[in-house]
């Protein structure tokens, strides 16, 4: 029997994930890896699931999205009030099948946004479209903090702007969620690392896939081709919102407490730093670029005040080496050379405009 | 009827600050193409800057803000030349991420200088203050200042790009560079001097941003820089009077919307009126629609 090539740049990816994972289990199990590093590893796998999401947008389907962090919020307040809903409505005790439902529900929850903000925002070019999401961004950001949830019974209650509900609170406005079992897992987040690339890598080797970079590529001529341009930005959008909502659910239930504060303008610009220093529509260079720029400023907690400052720093020095014309045709040059040996499992993507 | 009038009057001064900002982003996008995300905390150091000139030198408040226009320029030089020049051939988005790499630099540069603890900042002027309405309207020095400083530097604005030789070059530059290249135009001294304008621009905002609202932290420029930027694609990006009208536009409806619908959706209406502009008029109010040519 004989793989697609695709196919079989994909396994090597499922490969090499579950290599990193078994290792990562390893350390964790005979204490290897430093305390901070453990307490690194959940949100490493979000930011992991962030970046190549966000990527499906900005490198496959070439639009630029500042509100990626919206789609993180709402599957994250989904993802706690589906926990708590599950535990104290139907006494469902079992964390990871509340874990696995609440990732679900923040995913279809934040898909549901992204098909309601899609339809304006896949109207709009270039930075008018990338304005347009990071408005999104903070109207979700600002509305989520006027939100009141609570549960009573079976029932779950919500108001707006109006603290006083029947039942225990759970989201409880500008203060955040309330009293929240943190229930995610390094294994599930594992899992859900896989199931992104599952889903992305079978998007971009399927025909729509093919689809959404003719569309980034030249919109006009994949026009000419009878392609149908918003449907598949839209697909590549919604594609995108879920499995941020997914991330967003796994990152709110690492913590009893958290507010709509934290995905904040600051955090879709995060993630975008991580899908451009990979590589725009590198999936692996996502992936490689989320994980070590999350421990970046643990493993510089040695310059204790100067690490941010650092970080900043690697940051422009990096753009500036990979992106300068003259340093890139070296580094051109050598990666040529790397490739003619081992074709790797790579998507190169061209740049978003 | 003069509550409206009030909130309406802090909606034009506080919409003439973002306007001013605004003006910095909409100049270097015409001529450079980028996003200077770096220009929210540009202001953030103007306004540090003359905070310490008046607190600790005890300078006069204009020598301060003179001071603090002419750090900001150097600053806006050193970092065109220092993080943007080298990528100017290189992907719109790359240069983004670059200049996210200014903006977290200037922040915690900051944070480490003048430390996390805000400032409270001294309002520079004092004009006297105008009372109206037997006393229910009173109009601050600030609000008139801001208001006055805005409609100057637009009138300034609008003759240097006109009528100099440089403000020719300067739009000669944002509409072709290669010809403007081959017309003996130098680019790369053009864009410097825009980054210089912008972010004198931005001192000016700072301290009068600051004169308003008196807390001075590393963070307080971001999200006015935010509002700004928004303000500059609402008019339309690329467009000096369009980020005026945007600036102002932005400013009284987020106070506003903040008096009579709520407090806590201030911003959140403000980037909703956004959508929907963009919505009816994708190049913002006053762009150019582009044609696409196939």
């Amino acid at each position: 029997m004989k793989l697609k090539k695709s196919t079989v740049n994909a396994l090597i990816s499922y490969g090499i994930v579950i290599v990193a994972f078994i290792v990562c289990q390893y350390l964790i199990a005979s204490k290897a890896m430093p305390r901070t590093l453990k307490g690194q590893m959940i949100p490493i796998c979000v930011y992991i699931v962030m970046a190549v999401s966000l990527n499906l947008v900005v490198g496959i389907s070439g639009e630029l999205s500042l509100g990626h962090a919206g789609f993180m919020s709402i599957g994250a307040f989904t993802g706690a009030i589906a926990s708590t809903w599950l535990l104290n409505a139907l006494g469902l005790e079992s964390a990871l099948a509340r874990l696995i439902i609440s990732i679900v529900a923040g995913g279809v929850m934040a898909g549901v946004f992204g098909v309601l903000i899609g339809i304006p925002v896949l109207r709009l070019r270039g930075d008018y479209l990338a304005i347009v999401t990071l408005a999104f961004g903070e109207i979700i950001r600002n509305v989520v903090n006027c939100l009141y949830f609570s549960v009573d019974g079976m029932r779950l209650n919500i108001s707006f702007n109006n603290p006083n509900l029947a039942g225990t609170i759970i989201v409880n406005g500008p203060a955040g969620t309330k009293g929240i079992k943190a229930i995610s897992t390094f294994p599930v987040g594992f899992a859900l690392i896989i199931f992104t690339l599952f889903v992305v890598l079978n998007l971009v080797n399927s025909r729509s896939g093919r689809a959404i970079m003719a569309t980034r590529d030249n919109r006009i001529a994949a026009e000419a081709m009878g392609i149908n341009v918003t449907k598949y930005k839209m697909m590549a959008f919604v594609t995108s919102a879920v499995l941020a909502g997914m991330a967003g659910a796994l990152y709110g239930l690492n913590f009893s407490t958290f507010t709509a504060a934290k995905f904040k303008f600051d955090t879709s610009i995060l993630v975008l730093v991580f899908v451009v220093l990979g590589g725009i529509g590198n999936i692996w260079g996502s992936i490689i670029a989320a994980a070590l720029l999350t421990i970046l400023p643990e493993l510089l907690r040695a310059f204790a005040d100067y690490r941010m400052l650092i970080y900043a720093i690697v940051l422009i020095l990096v753009m500036l080496a990979t992106n300068n014309p003259m340093l890139r045709s070296v580094f051109d040059r050598l990666l040529r050379v790397f490739r003619r040996r081992s074709p790797g499992a790579e998507m190169k993507g061209g740049a978003a405009q | 009827m003069v509550a409206f009038l009030r909130f309406l009057i802090n909606g034009i001064s506080l919409g003439s600050v973002y306007a001013i900002i605004a003006l910095g982003y909409t100049m270097v996008y015409g001529i450079a193409k980028m996003l200077n995300f770096a220009h929210g905390d540009v202001i953030m150091v103007g306004a540090y800057i003359a905070f310490c000139a008046m607190a600790y030198l005890s300078l006069p408040p204009l020598v301060a803000v003179l001071l603090a226009m002419v750090v900001c320029t150097a600053l806006g030089v050193v970092i065109e030349g220092l993080a943007y020049r080298p990528l100017r051939q290189a992907a719109s988005l790359a240069v983004l991420i670059t200049a996210i790499g200014v903006s977290y630099f200037l922040q915690n540069a900051a944070l480490l200088i003048w430390g996390s603890n805000p400032k409270i900042f001294d309002s520079v002027f004092s004009v006297g203050t105008i009372r109206l309405f037997e006393g229910e309207l009173t109009i601050t020095s600030e609000t008139i200042l801001t208001i006055a400083a805005n409609i100057v530097i637009m009138i300034a604005l609008t003759l240097f790009t006109g009528q100099t030789k440089l403000g020719k070059a300067m739009r000669a530059v944002s509409e072709d560079k290669g010809a403007a290249e081959l017309m003996g135009i130098n680019v790369n001294r053009t864009i410097s001097l825009t980054f210089a304008i912008g972010s004198a621009l931005a001192a000016i905002a700072g301290v009068l941003l600051c004169s308003a609202y008196p807390t001075l932290m590393p963070t307080t420029g971001s999200m006015p820089g935010i509002k700004a930027f928004t303000a500059a694609v609402f008019g339309g990006i690329g467009s000096i009077p369009g980020a005026m009208i945007g600036g102002i536009l932005l400013g009284v409806i987020e106070i506003l919307g903040k008096a009579y619908i709520s407090t806590e959706l201030g911003d959140a209406l403000v980037f909703a009126v956004l959508i929907i502009v963009l919505l009816f008029k994708p190049a913002g109010l006053l762009g150019k629609p582009v044609r696409e040519k196939v």
